[in-house]
């Protein structure tokens, strides 16, 4: 229970930071050339000054910006984005329509950050200095430095027109209609590519410190306890060493969450994967203003829904914050 | 003199500086070996690399130089990256200072802002930035800027935490000094080397983004830059797969140059930390 307020309050405490981001994202668009009613005039075709006249009334952008900022705040309590003139639906449906795919890839990506940085980490960390050391951390600095966007366009080169193994591109195989499990086979398929683009830089992250994260803790007073005891060496890994070394990770984890989405934008556009990121880039494109808005709001509320269970499993793996709180 | 010495007995930290040295020769020759405009037509399109001896690396879809176009993406990528690098710095060392140096509300509501900064995805808020003010150079390295101060700021502000009450601190407000002599004269230099090694991941990031946002075709398409190429070549990455791969391979050697540097100086001011 003590987990919980104690998350609960940080929860809390993004309320207002939440509220500072739409305010601020608000005004900064107002600065933004052309409005809603510009893009659906050039939707239509164009049109006379009184329709334009009549259209800005109907979205109640003749008000004041002050005005309309309360209108759109109003808006939100209630859950509703407003319209989006490009697409001609609420915001709110176009956002949910395109969140599955990119949720599925952030959580994929990961994962595979998590674990593979996880186990390259201890096996740096167990020969530090020695050949596997030295290979992991170079190998991790590449990585770091590695354009996401290239990354993806060669592995599309050679794993999809080269090999012909995995599809370059999509969120699932429009060609046939499937059902059932050979659906998912087919989304995992499309989505191996992605994940591994957006995942490398997180992986060599994720590598480095939990490197430094093990031989911090492997030189700690328990550890040798632990040995003295007689435990042979996995165990004292597995069991004494992992869990403390992790917690560094565990914060990563909440720390990056808006690096991932922002690198999904990159990657959905590399891959033409129909989700959220892809959304931010053609609303960019496209001056879908509205949708923009409504984009910064779902990542911030990803962002800081991420770190509300990153606080949950820290405390989970160091009940001392747990007691603290 | 110890920490230069120190720096070049770290064989990764050499790798990096001579990299760095190598991209930075490139973008001042650029001029010299390339004299005319990167982005004029020079021979056929998609000639191969090393198939033509007048155009070493080959040309992209439209018949223009790629060594031109990567000798030139060089200049754009360091400046963008470094006056980003600049800019993102000030503003995370005059937030992180004042909201270290005064606390109470005003670090609260500097670090409320922070925060904010740091809950929306950079990405994200550089797209806005870029739909709101369009992708002229100047634009683009202000965005890459403006959404790269956060850390810094924060580095900044636990440097100054830490330093505002130690003794020299003290004696100089029993001296009568003002404020900003406090914070620019006495903390500021004390606080500023890990401010500047950070500097060296915020110029790697900042390549990074602005190679990202280029390659979305949404920096400026008037300056010769990599990630505008890398966008051009993905047209025809089918089968001239290298138009592509070839300013990939810069921004990675750039990038890795400018993470080693920083990962040197690091290793070569702390030298305590080293042996871990």
């Amino acid at each position: 229970m003590r987990i919980l307020s104690l998350a609960g309050r940080r929860l809390a405490a993004s309320v207002p930071t939440l509220f500072l981001i739409l305010i601020g994202v608000f005004l900064l668009l107002q600065l933004a050339p052309g409005d809603t009613v510009d893009a659906l005039m050039a939707q239509m075709g164009g049109g006379d000054a009184a329709t334009a006249e009549a259209l800005r009334k109907f979205y109640g952008l003749d008000l004041s910006v002050p005005a309309q900022l309360g209108n759109y705040l109003w808006h939100l309590v209630r859950l509703d984005l407003g319209f989006s003139s490009i697409y001609g639906k609420p915001v709110a449906t176009v956002i949910l329509e395109r969140l599955p795919p990119t949720i599925l890839l952030m959580t994929a990506s990961l994962s595979f950050a998590f674990f593979f940085g996880l186990v390259f980490g201890v096996i740096a960390s167990r020969g530090v200095n020695r050949w596997p050391d030295t290979l992991i951390s170079t190998l991790g600095l590449i990585f770091y430095a590695t354009p996401s966007f290239w990354f993806g366009l060669m592995a599309i080169v050679v794993f999809s027109v080269y090999l012909q193994w995995l599809p370059p591109g999509g969120f699932e195989d429009i060609g046939t209609v499937q059902t059932g499990i050979w659906r998912v086979l087919d989304i995992a398929a499309h989505l191996v590519l992605p994940t591994l683009t957006l995942g490398l830089i997180f992986l060599a992250i994720y590598l480095r410190i939990m490197r430094a994260s093990m031989l911090e803790v492997l030189n700690l007073d328990f550890v040798r306890t632990a040995r003295a005891k007689g435990l042979d060496e996995t165990h004292v890994i597995t069991r004494h060493v992992l869990r403390n070394a992790l917690l560094p990770m565990v914060t990563l984890i909440g720390l990056q969450a808006g690096t991932m989405l922002g690198g999904s934008v990159v990657v959905e556009s590399v891959f033409s994967l129909p989700g959220l990121g892809r959304l931010a880039y053609e609303s960019v494109v496209q001056r879908d203003l509205n949708t923009l808005l409504g984009i910064v709001f779902v990542s911030a509320l990803l962002v800081i829904s991420v770190n509300f269970v990153v606080d949950l499993l820290y405390a989970r793996l160091d009940p001392r914050i747990a007691a603290e709180g | 003199m110890d920490a230069v010495k120190r720096y070049f007995r770290s064989p990764a930290a050499v790798i990096g500086l001579i990299l760095l040295l190598l991209v930075i020769a490139m973008a001042i020759s650029a001029g010299l070996l390339y004299p005319r405009d990167p982005l004029a037509l020079a021979g056929r399109p998609l000639i191969w690399p090393f198939s033509n001896p007048r155009f070493l690396l080959g040309t992209d879809n439209s018949g223009r130089d790629i060594a031109a176009q990567i000798f030139y993406g060089a200049r754009i990528s360091l400046l963008i990256g470094g006056v980003a690098t600049v800019i993102a710095i000030l503003i995370g060392i005059l937030v992180g200072a004042f909201a270290g140096y005064y606390g109470g509300w005003v670090d609260n509501v500097l670090m409320r802002i922070t925060e904010a900064f740091q809950t929306l995805p950079n990405f994200v808020l550089l797209l806005v930035l870029v739909a709101v003010f369009g992708s002229t150079l100047t634009t683009v390295t202000i965005a890459v800027g403006v959404v790269s101060w956060p850390a810094p700021a924060r580095l900044t502000r636990a440097e100054f935490l830490s330093l505002r009450n130690r003794e020299f601190v003290q004696a100089g407000k029993t001296l009568g000094m003002k404020d900003v002599q406090l914070i620019l004269g006495e903390i500021l230099p004390n606080a500023l080397p890990p401010v500047i090694v950070y500097a060296s991941v915020v110029m790697a990031v900042a390549i990074l983004l602005e190679s990202a946002l280029a390659f979305l075709r949404l920096s400026d398409p008037n300056v010769a830059s990599w990630g505008n190429l890398i966008g051009l070549g993905r047209d025809v990455l089918r089968v001239q797969w290298y138009v592509s791969a070839i300013p990939g391979i810069a921004i990675l050697v750039t990038v890795l140059a400018v993470s080693l540097v920083g990962q040197g100086l690091n290793d070569a001011l702390n030298p305590r930390l080293k042996s871990r």
